[in-house]
């Protein structure tokens, strides 16, 4: 990416200095020619309706391939490839912390293996911050409250700066950190190393010690739906819209239950706002994300409402 | 050194008739004027005050980054010094400082008029600016605010516990201060003209701040009502912004942006329009494609309010509302373009001299190319993912700010001073100054392009090492920079006592402003003007002989 992004950049500079150039050797040209001379009067001229929009247009046609070009890079750096590995980022004031799907955590820095695609799936603890790679040309702001995504694939082994590039408060040129980029069997000594559990493992542990089992049932049809394959599938909603179930749907489905039901279910599900930490999300996002493949016999999508009515439990959101 | 445009011998005798100036001297007389050319001279000196205080933070900025450490200040004071740069500059000086200064003291006198149609609201603009200017200057004193000027929130309702209320509503305060000027200049060039003076006759600095003042009266209240919910959220934790309470950050950012992009304009078209009387003047011509210029100043006040998302490319926005905003923003491109080439096209069989204000509008067009073009870079949807939020972006935006609007307005200081003050200023010095500004600034601004292209994230207190040298250099740049600035202050000054004694029409200019004494009588005219012809005229005014020519030195 960084090699088309400097591609589209020289063909600017290109332009732009010739534009530049154009216009600087125009004005010294004319204001030299045409300097004060005793005896020569000023040619009053109205202007000329061709030459304007000329002007008006050729540059406009010109501006239209910075566009359409910046454009597509635009679109392939906002288009993750459907198998990126997959690393978790959660921002605060004012530390990066890195969560790998194998369990590795790390602070600040984030290890990934050369060529290949990696998607990076961030929030933010509190303010806004923004992940910024130079070398590699990309950039995104990362928010409290949802899901934001970036990806990258590193094509030479080495550190490269990490720079918070959203003001964030006090140390904010202080939020950086390095990425390093292993050869592929570096990186998999590197990801031996860690003692953690697999995240979706974490987060099916917490699946069940939140109680979301109770209700989010695989053999029966519980108070909830069953979430068997049901990450990145099409959702009906109680108010007969149509969502996509991602990332950051399944995170405002825990935060904010209430606020997309689906169809045929009730609202009964409390916030796990405060409840839950954004690391704790993750894991619980990984999880279902992991139920994506549906196990032969379960219920899938065929979700039904449950005939007890169901009691609306208390919890104090924080 | 000195050489003057005019020899005092040749100047006329001092005017003893009333003028503005010399009529009434107490202090009374000042504070309570509601004459639109003393109320300009308020404003002259305020906004004086707020650029040098604003100059003095960012060589405050300039000298801690002079080392990769932070070793000048603390990481909250340095971000409280460049929120105070940010915010001094753009609300109490970029913002007011052409409409508020040359506009107040010169659209009346351009369209025959005796003054503002309403004068007691224009005294009114300059005392909410003072409230705010105060506001803002307590801020300061008593422990600052460290969100910069763009208040992204949740950091400023949630996470900050700087004066954010009483830093806002200095903002407030100027906000309206501008919303009464521009509904002041819009009631006026509309109800005000002199007799004979259509609107294709106008001078384009009156069609420019035309342009602005209909961004001024429906922009500001939209940052007035982000102000207000900014404080909302603040004081009772309503949940507007911060997804925490429900609220979404994102919407800061629309609202702040939709105001704030077009206040480039605000900044940026005054200058444009002074730009275009002085090239007329010194090529004594009309300018190329009268129709053409000065319509294009409206359709950058119509355009540039449907751009605002360009500054959110890698906020959160939708992969396709990101595409929209960067196509909308390249039309905008167009009519800033047609500007500097019909100025171009303007010289074209000219008769051309090299006064002061002349240099200044060189530099106007030699920098705005530039920072113009940078504009594109920074549209283009693949690289200002790249570019976005580091030094590229803050050259970019000095380029049109403080190269566009500043050299917009010292070359119009310079050409109207005479009038102003009755007085000319020492043309060496002039000259001396333009050029210490024009490679200052160069070699303040031109490094920060590479900076932020090898990543360089903006707001930086501390950096990596490698970024020293382009660093240092933006640091020598600004103290060539500094010298530029502050010698017209000097000579200005000098010249109110020491100066020659203006005449009326010192350059041999078309406008109404040049058909009355220098300075002008308290109503401008002794007489309604009635106007017979088109603007700049110059096949029907002589050149003065005294005009300072290549050929004649």
């Amino acid at each position: 990416m960084a090699g088309q992004v400097d591609a589209l950049y020289i063909y600017l500079l290109l332009v732009s200095g010739v534009m530049t150039a154009l216009i600087y050797i125009a004005v010294t040209v004319l204001a030299i020619k045409y300097r004060r001379k005793p005896g020569r009067e000023a040619h009053q001229i109205e202007g000329s309706t061709i030459l304007e929009i000329s002007w008006s247009i050729i540059p406009f046609f010109v501006m239209l391939t910075f566009f359409i070009w910046g454009a597509v890079i635009y679109f392939k750096e906002r288009t993750p490839p459907a198998d990126a590995t997959e690393v978790y980022v959660v921002a605060k004031q004012w530390m990066w912390k890195i969560e790998h799907m194998e369990g590795q955590r790390e602070i600040n820095e984030l290890h990934v293996p050369v060529g290949q695609d990696i998607k990076l799936i961030m929030t933010s603890q509190d303010v806004i911050h923004s992940f910024f790679i130079p070398a590699f040309r990309v950039k995104q702001d990362v928010l409290p409250g949802r899901y934001t995504t970036l990806w990258f694939k590193a094509t030479v082994p080495g550190r490269y700066h990490l720079f918070c590039a959203e003001y964030c408060g006090t140390n904010h040129s202080g939020m950086g950190g390095d990425i390093v980029v292993m050869e592929p069997q570096d990186y998999a000594q590197w990801m031996a190393g860690g003692p953690s559990a697999p995240l979706q493992e974490t987060g099916k542990q917490l699946f069940t010690q939140l109680g979301c089992a109770t209700c989010h049932r695989f053999d029966v049809q519980g108070r909830g739906p069953n979430l068997t394959g049901v990450y990145n599938k099409a959702v009906l909603l109680e108010d007969g819209r149509t969502v996509i179930a991602d990332e950051n749907y399944v995170r405002e489905s825990i935060l904010n239950p209430t606020a997309k039901i689906v169809s045929g279910f009730k609202p009964v599900m409390p916030t796990f706002q405060g409840i839950v930490s954004d690391e704790q999300l993750n894991a619980l996002v990984a999880y279902v994300k992991s139920l994506a493949q549906p196990p032969t016999g379960t219920a899938g999508l065929q979700n039904q409402p449950a005939t007890s009515p169901a009691q609306p439990q208390n919890m104090q959101v924080q | 050194m000195a050489s003057t445009v005019i020899p005092a011998n040749q100047a006329q005798a001092p005017a003893p008739k009333l003028n503005y100036l010399n009529n009434g001297h107490s202090l009374k007389s000042w504070l309570l004027t509601t004459d639109h050319k003393r109320i300009a001279v308020l404003y002259l000196i305020s906004v004086t005050v707020f650029f040098f205080l604003g100059g003095f933070f960012a060589m405050l900025i300039r000298l801690e980054l002079l080392t990769p450490q932070g070793d000048l200040m603390q990481a909250d004071t340095y971000n409280k010094v460049f929120t105070m740069h940010g915010m001094i500059m753009v609300f109490f000086f970029l913002i007011p400082v052409v409409p508020a200064v040359l506009g107040n003291f010169l659209i009346p006198i351009m369209i025959g008029a005796k003054d503002l149609a309403f004068p007691r609201i224009n005294l009114l603009s300059w005392y909410l600016y003072m409230v705010g200017g105060i506001m803002i200057s307590h801020v300061m004193l008593t422990g600052g605010v460290d969100t910069g000027w763009t208040f992204y929130s949740p950091f400023s309702t949630e996470y900050t516990n700087t004066k954010i209320v009483e830093a806002g509503l200095a903002a407030f305060m100027a906000g309206f201060s501008s919303i009464f000027t521009g509904l002041n200049f819009i009631v006026t060039i509309h109800r005000m003209r002199a007799p004979g003076l259509t609107w294709n006759r106008l001078p384009l600095f009156v069609w420019a701040n035309y342009a602005t003042s209909i961004i001024m009266i429906l922009g500001t209240p939209v940052v007035a009502i982000t102000i207000v919910l900014v404080a909302v959220e603040r004081l009772f934790h309503l949940g507007i912004f911060d997804p925490r309470l429900g609220g979404d950050p994102l919407l800061f950012q629309h609202l702040f942006w939709f105001y704030s992009h077009p206040a480039v304009y605000i900044m940026i078209l005054p200058s444009m329009g002074v730009i275009s009387e002085l090239i007329t003047c010194f090529s004594r011509k009309r300018v190329f494609g009268y129709n053409f210029v000065a319509l294009s100043s409206i359709a950058i006040a119509v355009i540039g309010f449907l751009v605002w998302a360009h500054h959110m490319f890698v906020a959160g926005i939708s992969l396709y509302a990101a595409m929209i905003f960067s196509f909308l923003t390249f039309f905008v491109g167009v009519p800033s373009a047609v500007k500097v080439f019909n100025w171009t096209a303007t010289l074209y069989r000219g008769s051309i001299t090299y006064a002061t204000p002349m240099l200044y509008a060189f530099g106007f067009i030699g920098l705005f190319t530039i920072g113009g073009l940078t504009g594109l870079f920074l549209a283009t949807l693949g690289i200002d993912v790249h570019v976005t939020d580091t030094y590229f972006v803050v050259a970019h935006f000095h380029y049109v700010m403080v190269g566009g609007v500043l050299m917009g307005y010292l070359g119009g200081m310079h050409f109207w001073w005479p009038k102003i003050s009755g007085r000319m200023y020492p043309e060496g010095w002039a000259k001396l100054s333009a050029l210490f500004v024009f490679v200052g600034f160069n070699l303040t601004f031109f490094p920060q392009f590479i900076l932020g292209y090898v990543g360089m994230p903006r707001r930086y207190w501390q950096y990596p090492p490698e970024f020293q040298v382009l660093n240092v250099l933006s640091t020598a740049g600004s103290s060539v920079l500094a010298v530029g600035y502050l010698l017209p202050m000097i000579y200005f000054l000098w010249s109110l006592k020491y100066g020659p004694i203006a005449p009326a029409n010192p350059w041999g200019a078309a406008g109404l402003e040049w058909k009355t004494t220098s300075p002008p009588p308290t109503f401008n005219f002794d007489e309604t003007p009635v106007v017979t012809w088109e603007a700049y005229n110059y096949d029907e005014i002589p050149a003065p002989k005294e005009l300072e020519g290549p050929g004649e030195r």
